[in-house]
């Protein structure tokens, strides 16, 4: 029994450090947010040239999240790295496509004899800042709204559909999820422009885009949150394991866990006050803020997806194949011990926090495009 | 239980793997060595307050950069393609393999990436000491990460430290410390890290090398030689040692492959090592598989039994003796291991079957025997067989092993005399007027980049069937996706890789011709 209780601890362990994972990862998409833009903010070239470089000092992090968020999802619940990479084939090959090309931009895209010219790595730059935070969002989606697969008694997984995920773009829901991550992430990529750059007509511009983003992505979340709390879910026996349809499942797990319900409430209001303060007020600091709230926003939707005895990678073609924190799992043993390599996050979030502020701590200006030498 | 696989399917998923694999390779050894370069570099520069040597780390710096990138893009292909690719292996060993690939990213990616934009963007940002200790941990946590993903590498050479759980259908972890300690791993780690400083010890030399010949930048291009020079030694001495060590590892946990690396098909005593030969189609067959004889060969008489038994007299078994079995020596045949594998099989298709009709009894039963250490032991080790149709397709490529073993080992010794002799002329001071050796320098900048991807070549190539050693093949482990899927992602990969590959060499070669700044 007490196995079973610290196995099931575990599971809810591990599906935490995923969320918080995820969660960090969807804030850090700033700079693709900011990508995204490279078109639309800077009017001429040694503006662009400081909105890249601002954010090509934040470019790994993001890119270290994802592949970290990959691995330890891997290690704590390999049965959805399996079934979900194995099978949604092509929305994660999309999804790593656009990363690679960003590796590279930032690095090549200034230097002479780049082969394929400055405009090509600023388009890699754009496509990654668009279709990565959009492709993750609709990905992420699924984990709501079911993908089609199915599980042979070897585990071994079998797509439904001959478009091996692509399916997931026909799903009006996961669009919206998908637009929602894009607009965040561009709420925050402008927020991150005026706290770092030292320019009154990129502030000015980006204050702008700040309201025009604002209120679409108000829209598709919105949408998506309403439709998910009136949507039906896949619950697990605590028992048998045996999973059932549950109508409101996800507005249960809301009410049923009302900490998670105030992280989310609080997550959007603090996401909101931190546009606010930056439109009304003309603050630096709504980063922060928005930042803050994204990453409780987020975590409590992943705790709602995965926690309460709720399937977190449904299928729709065969209901019992669906994924849940207890059937997707590693072993006790496995768990316990990556638990205590865990241990040590603090103090990675330690130093990166050190050494993002001191890089951090004059602003881009100007005169630093023309001087500094390593430069994107 | 387990379907058909559709064969293209599986050599189109290996040719993405490999593509992937060998571009990564194009990228990483010179990560993990010119980190430490570089730190070593600015070390002095702290030190002796010299600003040349803050120029001459700066420069270096430029081309690590450009490197770096590209090595992260195609690294983090690696991680997922084992999950889009390999999906039937992910579950069966995930529980296993996932934790060193999550460990890599918590311990040293965060590391490596959060200390390189301190030691690109914080020169005129933070004091020196604090620049200097980021350049350390940039080089710690690039080779820490090697580590994490050369100990999951090593686990699907000779697996360790787990138990099969018939219920979940995977084999689970018990003995963390066996899986990091696997020797195979050591072997490999150390292999691979002083391989990696040694492509970067001639990269330098040979760039170094250029610059002498073009007369500019000489200060700088000896300094830089000085350094690469003697890390360069070490490290090829090093990386001798280390090789000679996973040999004889790999004659000891992965017989088959090592056999194929010597061409071994007659096992015996006082064998020969050979230093290299040329094959040619033998007469004979082994079942349907062709084989191969040496048309010539030079080779240390005895050396080779020495080496893997301590004496002349100690017999190394053949290709033949591991297929048809060896009973004096206690080799067992390919066809009998097959037969215990499909055991092993029909029992978890029996305790499968009992799950479904919930046969309490024999459930029981089936599971006590998966504890049972017999059971373990005589068949299910052997579970992989079970999906091996004729005990021949136990051989790997014979002469890709055997060719890709040798010129590595060849080239090893070469860039041991490339940079002995570099240090005695630098001592000497009359490098700058060595032409033809500093033409030999600069010529040998890929042969490290050869050397090295051969070595994962054979790794690879060498292990043939298995994904797995002994328990899975790659056949059994690949994603159920089209194979026109896959041949798609191949050809996009193709593509974009070698445009980068191409940019970023175009991009290297010009900052090299613009040379350090002033």
């Amino acid at each position: 029994m007490t196995a079973m209780i610290s196995q099931l601890f575990l599971q809810h362990y591990w599906w935490i450090i995923v969320s918080i994972l995820a969660s960090l990862l969807v804030f850090l998409m700033f700079v693709q947010g900011g990508q995204s833009m490279i078109y639309s903010i800077p009017k001429n070239d040694i503006q662009k040239s400081m909105i890249v470089n601002s954010l090509g000092r934040k470019w790994e992090f993001t890119f270290t999240t994802l592949v970290t968020f990959g691995g330890a999802f891997f290690a704590s619940f390999p049965l959805f790295y399996a079934t979900s990479f194995g099978g949604a084939y092509w929305v994660w090959i999309a999804i790593l496509f656009s990363f690679i090309i960003q590796a590279v931009a930032y690095e090549f895209r200034s230097k002479p004899h780049n082969l394929l010219g400055q405009k090509t790595f600023d388009l890699f730059l754009f496509l990654n800042g668009s279709l990565g935070p959009f492709l993750i969002g609709v990905a992420v989606a699924t984990f709501f709204t079911g993908a089609a697969y199915s599980l042979n008694n070897m585990n071994q997984v079998r797509w439904a559909t001959p478009w091996y995920g692509l399916e997931a773009l026909l799903n009006v829901r996961n669009l919206a999820l998908g637009f929602a991550v894009l607009l965040l992430a561009r709420i925050n990529g402008l927020l991150y422009l005026i706290n770092t750059i030292d320019d009154e007509a990129i502030i000015n511009r980006s204050v702008k885009g700040l309201i025009s983003n604002s209120i679409p992505f108000l829209i598709t979340f919105l949408f998506f949150v309403v439709t998910l709390l009136f949507s039906k879910g896949f619950a697990a026996d605590p028992v048998t394991g045996t999973i059932e349809i549950e109508k409101f499942k996800y507005l249960h797990n809301f009410l049923q866990m009302p900490v998670v319900l105030i992280l989310f409430l609080a997550g959007v209001v603090i996401v909101l006050y931190g546009i606010g303060i930056t439109v009304l007020k003309k603050s630096f600091s709504g980063i922060w803020f928005t930042g803050s709230g994204t990453i409780l926003a987020v975590f409590s939707l992943f705790l709602i997806a995965g926690f309460n005895g709720t399937s977190f990678y449904p299928s729709l073609h065969d209901l019992q194949s669906s994924l849940t924190i207890r059937n997707a799992s590693s072993s006790l043993f496995t768990l316990k011990t990556m638990m205590y390599i865990s241990f040590i996050i603090p103090l990675v979030i330690a130093y990166i926090w050190y050494a993002w502020k001191a890089i951090n701590n004059s602003k881009i200006t100007e005169l630093e495009m023309t001087s500094e030498e390593h430069k994107y | 239980m387990i379907d058909n696989i559709d064969l293209s399917l599986v050599d189109w998923s290996r040719a993405q793997f490999a593509l992937t694999a060998i571009y990564h390779w194009l990228f990483v050894p010179l990560t993990l060595g010119l980190s430490f370069i570089l730190a070593i570099m600015e070390t002095i520069y702290v030190k002796t307050g010299n600003e040349e040597w803050k120029r001459i780390t700066r420069f270096w710096l430029t081309l690590f950069g450009i490197n770096f990138a590209i090595g992260i893009a195609t690294g983090i292909i690696l991680e997922f393609e084992f999950g889009t690719n390999w999906s039937n292996y992910s579950w069966f060993v995930g529980d296993i393999f996932g934790a060193p690939l999550a460990v890599e990213g918590i311990l040293a990616f965060f590391l490596e990436s959060t200390f390189v934009a301190v030691m690109f963007f914080g020169w005129n940002k933070v004091n020196k000491k604090f620049h200097l200790v980021s350049t350390w941990l940039v080089a710690i946590g690039a080779n820490l990460s090697a580590l994490w993903i050369l100990v999951a590498n090593a686990w699907m050479q000779h697996p360790v430290g787990m138990i099969f759980n018939p219920d979940t259908a995977r084999n689970e972890m018990v003995n963390f410390w066996a899986v990091l300690f696997n020797p195979v791993a050591v072997d490999k780690f150390l292999h691979t890290i002083s391989s990696g400083f040694l492509l970067s010890s001639m990269f330098v030399l040979g760039i170094s090398a250029w610059y002498l010949l073009r007369k500019r930048e000489e200060q700088m291009a000896k300094k830089s030689m000085i350094i690469a020079g003697v890390f360069g030694l070490l490290s090829s001495l090093m990386v001798a040692y280390t090789g000679d060590v996973s040999a004889r590892t790999i004659s000891k946990v992965q017989p088959v492959k090592f056999a194929s690396m010597e061409a071994l098909y007659d096992g015996k005593s006082n064998a020969g090592l050979i230093v290299f030969g040329v094959l040619k189609d033998a007469d004979q067959k082994i079942g349907e598989k062709k084989a191969w004889e040496f048309a010539f060969k030079i080779q240390i008489p005895g050396l080779l039994s020495v080496l893997t038994g301590g004496d002349r007299d100690a017999y190394v078994p053949g290709l033949k003796d591991h297929i048809s079995g060896n009973e004096k020596l206690g080799i067992i045949s390919t066809a009998e291991k097959i037969q215990s594998g499909k055991f092993a099989m029909d029992a978890l298709k029996s305790y499968k079957r009992a799950r479904l009709i919930n046969d309490t009894a024999q459930i029981l039963a089936i599971k006590d025997a998966f504890k049972e250490k017999e059971f373990n032991e005589k068949f299910w080790r052997y579970f992989g067989y079970s999906s091996v149709s004729k005990p021949e397709d136990l051989i790997p490529d014979v002469p890709g092993s055997f060719y890709s073993f040798h010129l590595m080992v060849i080239l090893g010794f070469l860039f041991i005399m490339i940079f002995s002799v570099a240090l005695y002329l630098l001592f000497k001071g009359t490098i700058s007027g060595n032409k033809w050796f500093l033409w030999i320098a600069f010529l040998s900048i890929p042969l490290p980049y050869i050397a090295s991807e051969l070595g994962w070549i054979l790794t690879e190539i060498g292990r043939q069937p298995w994904i797995i050693q002994d328990m899975m093949t790659v056949s059994k482990a690949v994603s159920q996706i089209s194979a026109g899927t896959v041949i798609t992602t191949f050809i996009l990969f193709a593509v974009l890789f070698t445009g980068l590959l191409i940019s970023e060499v175009s991009i290297m070669v010009k900052q090299i011709k613009i040379g350090p700044k002033h």
